[in-house]
């Protein structure tokens, strides 16, 4: 598992990226409320907003971490919100994508790195 | 404003002990949320919740022109207002928008006790100072803390430390000794509960903080909980749902205009506010029920069923009770009748809405009998 510095998670599969928020981000926002996940098809550029989660608060983008083509967002989330919080990097995934430059992996931070990245914020 | 320049209030380490996630709110360090959010939210709904609202602004007004000169920024008829008794008002300017709005009342025999908003507390004062002729005084209580209690359980909590207070009904107030030091003490607050909210000397707030937390009955509520049970309880919160540009009509609330007030017409803003309490204001606070997608918070759009734009969401939310997304917002008043269908858009993508009653879940003050 692999992650950005905005709390995005990616696990690869072959060509094919699961992708949700870490559980650092899950516990910082708190209660999710709502989930918006991309639908299958649109194609997502590596840092666009391509889904959406809601605390109780306020509403949050989620970036995409790679490029590529979605080809499923997690539909349970419509009608299980808190799946994002009770498990953030297992069945709170937001969506999986076809990634289109595998080599934009490279750039994405190991858990340890990010570990050492959430102790220094 | 950076974390450092927030101020903090007398329970604010009391909130860090507890784990609270703190932020700032009105220039204080304030527990937005200790275990959750929607935990909090039931919790109160169910139990009783303690709130440290600290930083809100408290004052006296006093002084024998203290009632008359108070009255010419608000609406209230605060002359007729019975010893031990409070009432919500408004801070108007003279155009009649809402400065901020406020709790007012008569605790003891020395003018008027006044809780106003955190945010707007330095210009309320500044404006009390600059305003208040004659003999007024204004005197900042910023020794003391407030602690608000709410929920259904929050009475009997209270009566087991103090027996006197199950002598209050709804906005009843006091000044009294309580836990063995001097407090002002009314039954009401921002929840739609029944509860109390308690001025304490700053000194003694985390004392009595912790005494009161020692009932299995009560958990200490963060602002975010505050925050959707005044929604649910259709109350507005001033600097989104009002503000200096609304005028009481237009905000749904003139329950605040007495009517001794309304036929002496002698107070700021008047003209406005009469013209349209008979004509009818330009728009009105009404209640949405979103009835699909996200949830429509500040600044979504509300469209009527032809796509016409004709209004702004003010505050909205997870209703965590009704288990929707509700919603406050101002439409034209020909759109503000119960049950009119309407949109709302949120990031571009309309979604059906209701215009509905509000409060949205019932509020449970505590009326006394009344005795024959």
């Amino acid at each position: 598992m692999r992650f950005t510095k905005d709390h995005e998670w990616v696990k690869v599969d072959g060509d094919v990226a699961t992708v949700g928020i870490s559980k650092h981000a899950a516990d910082a926002l708190g209660d999710v409320v709502f989930v918006e996940t991309p639908e299958a098809g649109k194609s997502v550029a590596k840092g666009d907003s391509f889904a959406v989660v809601e605390s109780v608060k306020a509403a949050s983008d989620v970036y995409a971490p790679v490029s590529g083509e979605v080809i499923e967002g997690n539909a349970a989330l419509a009608s299980a919100p808190e799946t994002v919080n009770a498990d953030p990097e297992g069945d709170g995934w937001f969506a999986k994508i076809k990634v289109s430059d595998a080599s934009q992996l490279d750039a994405l931070m190991d858990r340890a790195a990010y570990d050492q990245f959430l102790s220094t914020l | 404003m950076t974390d450092d320049q927030l101020k903090t209030t007398p329970l604010n380490a009391a909130h860090r002990a507890a784990g609270a996630r703190m932020v700032g709110f009105g220039g204080y360090d304030m527990p937005v949320q200790y275990e959750g959010v929607l935990a909090e939210h039931r919790w109160t709904r169910e139990h009783a919740g303690l709130f440290d609202v600290s930083h809100m602004g408290q004052c006296k007004i006093t002084g024998a022109d203290a009632i008359a000169q108070f009255e010419r920024f608000v609406p209230g008829d605060y002359a007729i207002l019975k010893a031990g008794r409070q009432k919500y008002s408004l801070l108007l300017n003279a155009e009649g928008g809402i400065l901020d709005d406020l709790m007012a009342g008569k605790p003891d025999h020395d003018g008027l006790y006044v809780v106003v908003n955190a945010g707007n507390k330095d210009a309320d004062f500044a404006f009390l100072r600059d305003n208040l002729s004659g003999d007024a005084r204004l005197t900042v209580l910023d020794d003391r803390a407030l602690i608000a209690i709410q929920g259904p359980e929050a009475a009997e909590v209270m009566e087991a430390h103090e027996p006197v207070l199950a002598e209050f009904g709804f906005m009843d107030c006091a000044r009294l000794v309580l836990f063995g030091v001097d407090c002002f003490v009314s039954r009401s607050g921002y929840t739609g509960e029944d509860g109390y909210e308690i001025s304490v000397p700053a000194a003694d707030a985390e004392r009595i903080w912790s005494e009161i937390l020692k009932d299995a009955r009560v958990k200490p509520i963060g602002l975010g909980a505050r925050d959707s049970l005044r929604l649910e309880a259709g109350l507005p919160l001033h600097g989104h749902d009002v503000d200096a540009s609304t005028s009481p009509v237009e905000g749904a609330l003139t329950f605040a205009l007495s009517k001794s007030r309304k036929e002496r017409a002698d107070f700021n803003g008047a003209d406005r506010i009469l013209k349209e309490l008979a004509e009818g204001p330009a728009r009105v606070r009404v209640g949405l029920s979103v009835k699909e997608g996200a949830p429509a918070r500040e600044g979504a759009e509300i469209a009527d069923m032809d796509g016409n734009i004709i209004g702004n969401v003010t505050s909205g939310g997870p209703s965590p009770t009704l288990g929707c997304n509700i919603a406050m917002g101002y439409v034209p008043p020909k759109f503000a009748e119960l049950g009119t269908e309407l949109k709302v858009l949120v990031r571009g993508k309309p979604a059906a809405a209701e215009v509905v009653a509000m409060p949205f879940v019932a509020q449970r003050y505590y009326r006394k009998p009344k005795t024959a």
